[in-house]
């Protein structure tokens, strides 16, 4: 596995109003085949990817919130979400989806980490790419 | 230096494909190798060959294939992202039932999918991505 590397997919903007968090998403996706060490990151605006209970029916466009939900089935098991993103926008931990994923003695365990900025610096200085969205 | 650029916007409403396109120049005449340039999200209108800017203006395509042309560059647009924004080649174009001459991929760019732009990752020493 010496192609193996750090990818961070680094999600920015707010789900909906624009096509960077859905299209952001089908990368995670696809690049799941290829077996890397995969992480995401939500901060600035893209925090609100992860609120829970969105409904887009009002708005006509396809709720692929869910979706983040199981990431866990893609072998993604790592989602670093910004305290300072949340706390300028008023959010908390409690106002986010849960994300879990199985861990090896077969239990789930929540993926999500809330880090402050300066853990979320040496995350994306630890990583070989850096996807941002 | 082998490198992968990566282009999340489209031309002349946004700068991404033009810091681009002199990054990308700019590495070629350095002697670096760009591994492959990859266009996703609104990037993938950087493909189309109907653009008709006016004459006093940058051609953001045509500089694109001219560079593709002049350095066998790699050009690869992503199939789904293109699908949703109407860049089509002739394969597309027939299989979607779109009519004879819709195709509208410039020379010098390829369709292809999103796994094109996580073997760049892989593949180049250095991922560079240019967008909002």
């Amino acid at each position: 596995m010496s192609d193996t590397k750090r990818f961070l997919y680094v999600n920015r903007k707010a789900p909906h109003g624009t096509i960077y968090a859905l299209e952001s998403l089908e990368v995670v996706l696809i690049g799941a085949a290829f077996e890397q060490d995969v992480s995401l990151a939500f901060l600035d605006d893209g925090v609100f990817q992860l609120i829970k209970k969105q409904a887009t029916t009002g708005i006509g466009v396809k709720n692929f919130a869910p979706v983040y939900r199981a990431l866990g089935d893609y072998d993604v098991k790592k989602i670093f979400v910004e305290r300072e993103s949340l706390e300028e926008r008023g959010l908390s931990e409690d106002d986010l989806m849960e994300i879990t994923h199985e861990n090896d003695d077969e239990e789930d365990v929540s993926s999500v980490e809330i880090v402050d900025r300066a853990r979320m610096a040496e995350i994306m200085a630890a990583q070989d790419v850096i996807l941002s969205f | 230096m082998k490198i992968g650029v990566v282009v999340n916007e489209g031309p002349y409403t946004h700068q991404a494909s033009d810091t681009a396109y002199q990054f990308t120049k700019a590495s070629l005449e350095k002697g670096h190798e760009i591994y492959r340039v990859f266009f996703y999200h609104d990037g993938v209108n950087n493909a189309t060959r109907l653009t008709v800017p006016p004459q006093d203006e940058r051609n953001v395509q045509r500089n694109w294939s001219e560079l593709a042309e002049k350095y066998q560059l790699d050009l690869v647009v992503c199939i789904a992202a293109a699908q949703r924004r109407g860049i089509l080649d002739d394969s597309e174009a027939k299989r979607h039932g779109k009519g004879d001459g819709a195709a509208n991929l410039a020379p010098g760019f390829r369709i292809s999918g999103l796994g094109q732009l996580i073997e760049s990752g892989i593949q180049s020493d250095r991922l560079v991505v240019f967008g909002d």
